[in-house]
């Protein structure tokens, strides 16, 4: 330790856990305000997992908003570590221009290096602090430091000198992360979670049926609360992003005000007024069941409202969607050159379950809508029942916390798999609509039923209708009508 | 480091640096080990230069020091580092080229 860090009081023991938002989308949430301020967090797990973008990130988004942080590589250059975040839209030489980040590369090159005798790693110590200084930092990363037992060959020094280091961060104050390589059987190669004991965060990165799947898990939080699950998270283009489970508590506030289904007589079988405002809406049917159809006039009706609406798509383009919504009088195009309406499209196959719900919080948060659409939930068939039962859980309870209305459209009858994530699901949904085909006789046409709607008065009586260039029509005389048109029989 | 050749100085000279910190009595014992080798095998054609890094900090980065004593071979190219005390005379001349590495030549069975 440099003799001239004067030995002050270590900070007095605060009765709360003060902590430091990492500023890394939905981190913070999980764990109640981010890492613990002035200790070490050891984050850790295999190659390419995001320990490195984890650390840079808890720096950028610190220096950003005036905390000036250190990055110390031991891996890469720093021209490297520049340029790996450029991507990212992170510009780390004007964080460094603007002395908001030092960056110090640290390299030891084993065949450059005889050892003789008697060492500490005080140059280290003496380069830290020196970095530490030249920009005023509070915020520490060390990337990876266990390269250093690959450069050196003195174990017990190495480690007798790491815990001198982190326990002279911790008596600085400095808010530390230190990442470190997964071990066979340890949590890092060389064991530092027996040193860094505050927080330790295990990062993991799985491809499961071609799938890739990100996952974070808190293995340890002293002196805080913190989930034990397994939160899934993804490196996209704006960096890292958690998908918290603050769901599965039941809190949201539940709205009496009430949002028009886009068609006036589903509105009158919902007691006139549509459905609840923040509740969740199951459309399921067969195929051709009008289920699209329905989903498109609820987007129609909140952008004619002026409301943001945002429906993901996940069986056709946006072209093609909205040109065949076209066909029934809806012109989605006029509310998404509006920018009203977001319509994002994507196979569900492409990804992991995470990787949507990830996307479409992202979305959520950037459209801030009032309504979103999920078109159909039944593709995600590639999970298992739990798995996707799970992912819909999350993204009720993230609408749900938003206040914004969700409607999922699900296909019936599908897989056995599909069966069974439509009864889990729909005990999640507040409302639950029913589409069905019946072929042409005496009660042939399109039938809609209402299954339920959690604390409303609502019709019991199913009712027929007809999709016609004006939309969806109610009546079985009309009905009969357009479909006898349509098909060209009588 | 300096631009300008001394006159005088020899082609030959070797220039090492010696990177401390503080007056621990481990600094101490590397300049005195460091100072006797070289008096013995390049005397008259050496210059050492000592660094205290809590006196100099930023010159830690430019030579890469992590550990201390840290001794750095500057001329002749290439670069080396020796680091330790430097208490072990053999393991000093080898690491600074001053004597072959002992290679043990194994006969095929």
């Amino acid at each position: 330790m440099p003799t001239s860090s004067r030995r002050t009081r270590t900070a007095a023991h605060p009765t709360d856990l003060e902590k430091v938002p990492t500023g890394i989308s939905g981190f913070d949430e999980i764990t109640g305000g981010g890492l613990p301020k002035g200790r070490p967090t050891l984050v850790c797990g295999g190659p390419g997992c995001g320990k490195t973008l984890f650390g840079l990130e808890f720096l950028v988004h610190g220096a950003v908003r005036g905390n000036a942080g250190l990055f110390v590589t031991f891996e890469e250059t720093e021209d490297e570590v520049v340029k790996n975040v450029r991507s990212l839209g992170y510009d780390l030489a004007d964080l460094v221009k603007r002395r908001r980040l030092a960056i110090e590369y640290v390299r030891v090159e084993r065949a450059e290096i005889e050892e003789t005798g008697e060492y500490d790693l005080e140059g280290l110590f003496i380069r830290v602090e020196h970095a530490l200084r030249s920009v005023g930092a509070d915020r520490i990363v060390l990337d990876t430091i266990e390269s250093l037992f690959a450069g050196l060959s003195n174990a017990g020094v190495l480690r007798a000198e790491l815990r001198r280091l982190f326990a002279w961060l911790k008596a600085r104050g400095v808010t530390a992360v230190i990442t470190g390589e997964r071990g066979a059987e340890t949590l890092t190669r060389q064991g530092l979670e027996e040193y860094v004991s505050d927080c330790v965060i295990v990062l993991d990165h799985r491809v499961v049926d071609q799938v890739s799947t990100r996952r974070l898990r808190i293995v340890k939080y002293r002196g805080s609360s913190h989930g034990t699950n397994e939160y899934p998270f993804l490196i996209d283009r704006r960096g890292i992003a958690v998908l918290p489970i603050t769901s599965l508590q039941l809190i949201h506030k539940a709205s009496s005000r009430r949002i028009s289904t886009g068609v006036d007589w589903l509105d009158a079988m919902f007691g006139g007024q549509g459905y609840f405002r923040g509740s969740s809406v199951l459309l399921s049917g067969g195929a051709g069941t009008a289920k699209t159809s329905l989903a498109a006039h609820f987007l129609a009706a909140a952008c004619a409202r002026g409301e943001q609406a945002v429906c993901f798509q996940f069986e056709e383009s946006p072209a093609q969607y909205t040109r065949n919504m076209r066909s029934i009088g809806l012109d989605l195009d006029h509310w998404v050159t509006k920018g009203l309406l977001r319509i994002h499209a994507a196979r569900p196959t492409l990804y992991g379950l995470e990787f949507h719900l990830a996307t479409m919080n992202r979305q959520v948060d950037e459209a801030r809508p009032a309504v979103v659409v999920i078109d159909p939930l039944s593709s995600f068939t590639g999970g298992t029942f739990g798995e996707v039962n799970a992912m819909v859980m999350r993204l009720i309870d993230f609408l749900k916390g938003r206040h914004i209305t969700g409607m999922f459209t699900h296909l019936i009858p599908g897989s056995a798999a599909s069966q069974d994530i439509e009864i889990g699901v729909s005990s999640l949904m507040d409302t639950w609509i029913l589409l069905r085909n019946v072929p042409p006789g005496e009660h042939g046409g399109r039938h809609l039923a209402i299954l339920k709607s959690r604390g409303m008065a609502h019709s019991a009586e199913p009712r027929v209708f007809a999709l016609t260039r004006h939309g969806a029509v109610a009546g079985k005389t009309e009905a009969t009508r357009t479909r006898a048109a349509r098909t060209g029989r009588s | 480091m300096k631009k300008h050749k001394s006159p005088g100085r020899r082609s030959d000279e070797w220039i090492l640096r010696l990177y401390v910190a503080g007056q621990s009595p481990r600094s101490a014992a590397a300049a005195r080990n460091l100072e006797a080798i070289c008096e013995q095998h390049l005397a008259g054609r050496y210059r050492i230069e000592i660094i205290d890094l809590l006196q100099q900090p930023q010159l830690a980065r430019g030579d890469q020091i992590v550990a201390v004593p840290t001794l750095v071979r500057h001329l002749p190219p290439p670069m080396k580092k020796i680091i330790g005390d430097l208490s072990n005379e053999e393991r000093v001349l080898i690491g600074l080229d001053l004597r072959p590495r002992r290679r043990r030549v194994r006969m095929p069975a």
